[in-house]
Order: C-alpha cells, then sequence, then structure tokens
C-alpha cells in the first residue's frame, strides 16, 4: 500500500459529509455535483445563483488549503488530452443518464439509504476499477 | 432560492473543497491509486467515503425527518426509485470516464484551482457529455418533493 494517507482521507470525508448534510437541512438540496452542473446546462434564472455559488466554493475552498498548506497537494494526470476529454465526455454523459455521481450517488444517495444510489455506486467503482486495470495491466500504458 | 440558501450553498461549497483538498481527492492519481487494486493499492478513498458517510449516514434522516428544510419550502430530491437499465448504463458510463482520467464531477471543477489546461479540457468535454445525455429520454432534471425516494 503506497501512499495510504488514512487520517487526512478520514478528515476530508468527514468535511464533504458536513458539507451535504449542511447543505440539505439548510436548502433542501442535494449536494450531488453532477446534478448541479447539470442543472446549469442551461442555466435557469432564478435557479442557476446557489450552484454558482456552490461551485464556486468547491474551487476557492481548494485554494485555501492551497494557502494554508502549500506544496501539500499536486495534481498528477496520467492521460492524454484526447483520453481527458474522453473521459470527461463520458462522466458527462454518464451521471445524467444514471442521475449521479460520487457525491449524488455515493455520499448523498446511500445517506438517504437509497437503494438505486448504492447499485449505482456499486456499479461505477467496478466500471471504474476494470478500466484502470485494463488501462494500466492490459494494454500497459 | 433565498439569500440565506444562497449564502449557505457557498459555505457548504467551501467546506466540499477543502476537504477535496485535505483528503487529495482532488488530485487524479489519488483517485486512480484507489481504484488500481492490482498495482499499488492506496486505500485513501475508501477512508473519505466512509468518513463522509459516517456522517450523511447519520445525518441525512435526522435531517430529512424534519419534514422542511430551513431555509426552503422543500426537500429537492429525485424521484426515481426504481433500479433499471439506464441507472446502470448511466453508471457504468459515467464509471468508464472516472477510471480512464480519475477525476469525477466535484473534483474536476474544484481541481480549477491548480489552473491546470486538462482540468479545463475535462470539463469542457463534461458539459458536452451533459449537454449530449439530453438526446436520451428521461433525465432526471424535473425533481420532486420527496424525501423518500
Amino acid at each position: 500500500m503506497e501512499n495510504f494517507t488514512p487520517l487526512s482521507a478520514l478528515i476530508g470525508g468527514i468535511m464533504i459529509g458536513i458539507s451535504a448534510s449542511v447543505l440539505l437541512l439548510a436548502t433542501g438540496r442535494v449536494a450531488g455535483i453532477s446534478g448541479i452542473v447539470g442543472g446549469l446546462v442551461p442555466p435557469v434564472r432564478s435557479d442557476a445563483l446557489w450552484r454558482l455559488l456552490f461551485l464556486g466554493g468547491l474551487v476557492v475552498g481548494v485554494l485555501a488549503w492551497r494557502a494554508i498548506r502549500p506544496g501539500d497537494v499536486v495534481l498528477t494526470f496520467d492521460a492524454s488530452f484526447p483520453v481527458i476529454a474522453l473521459g470527461g465526455l463520458l462522466v458527462g454523459l454518464g451521471t445524467r443518464i444514471g442521475g449521479g455521481c460520487t457525491s449524488g450517488h455515493g455520499i448523498c444517495g446511500i445517506g438517504r439509504r437509497s437503494l438505486r444510489s448504492l447499485v449505482a455506486t456499486v456499479t461505477f467503482m467496478v466500471a471504474a476499477g476494470a478500466t484502470v486495470f485494463a488501462v494500466r495491466h492490459v494494454v500497459g500504458t | 432560492m433565498t439569500v440565506s440558501g444562497c449564502f449557505t450553498a457557498l459555505v457548504s461549497g467551501l467546506l466540499f473543497g477543502l476537504g477535496l483538498a485535505v483528503s487529495h481527492m482532488v488530485d487524479p492519481a489519488k483517485v486512480l491509486g484507489f481504484l488500481d487494486i492490482a498495482g499499488n493499492w492506496d486505500p485513501s478513498l475508501a477512508f473519505v467515503m466512509g468518513g463522509a458517510l459516517l456522517v450523511t449516514v447519520v445525518a441525512f434522516p435526522q435531517v430529512l425527518g424534519r419534514g422542511k428544510p430551513l431555509q426552503a419550502a422543500s426537500f429537492v430530491a429525485p424521484v426515481k426509485s426504481a433500479v433499471d437499465r439506464r441507472l446502470v448504463a448511466g453508471a457504468a458510463t459515467f464509471g468508464i470516464g472516472w477510471g480512464l482520467v480519475g477525476l469525477c464531477p466535484g473534483p474536476a471543477i474544484a481541481s480549477l484551482a491548480f489552473l491546470r489546461l486538462e482540468s479545463v479540457v475535462f470539463l469542457v468535454a463534461m458539459v458536452g457529455g451533459v449537454a449530449l445525455s439530453k438526446a436520451f429520454p428521461g433525465q432526471p432534471g424535473g425533481e420532486v418533493h420527496r424525501a423518500d425516494a
């Protein structure tokens, strides 16, 4: 096991859980980012601001951590630009058809005791794992 | 959405983004390290999900049990409850995309904080995928106010 960071992972996860719970309690909305983005494509006048503020908050939250602990987080991309574009397309398409993503189904849906979300989560985890296996150990890139 | 609701959305987003940064989930390599079970396996993502679920599994039923949110008229949650082909096909498609890059929607947006062209390319394509999904009928979007679906 390399790079295993259980404590920061747990703390970060708890922050995410609290964030989603606060959003639900206050606004009645699920912190499913694919859905929050989906509601901006196209934007609806009265409904767009909270979405933009939430998504903007995501970025500022990361900026804040970069200021607090410079160099702690570094981004490494393995995939080529065409593969990144393909991946993005499939993520956009699949999350809308499936009705959610890791936050919407995995964190919020399972929190709501949704069987649909549990099934979706297991499905995308298996699909993602199989994809990584194929790319790293079969094709060997 | 009320002014206070918008403020909460901002604060919630900040905390979510902070959580993504602290846990390193904004780094595709960290995510792929979890998904690469046959390689140098990094279980960290399981701890992130676990930490989040520790909170939501307890808090969500409590919150929903109130009957109504603090700053809005009702909860807005997905209405579908059946496990159907569309769900599985969509989730599988999403999973493949996620496995190819190591980014899902939240981290992808949050990663803009690093000003990487890769994030922009991913997000433009992702929005394209969202737009394309409209060609497939029966998408979620007209949410309903059932808290128990």
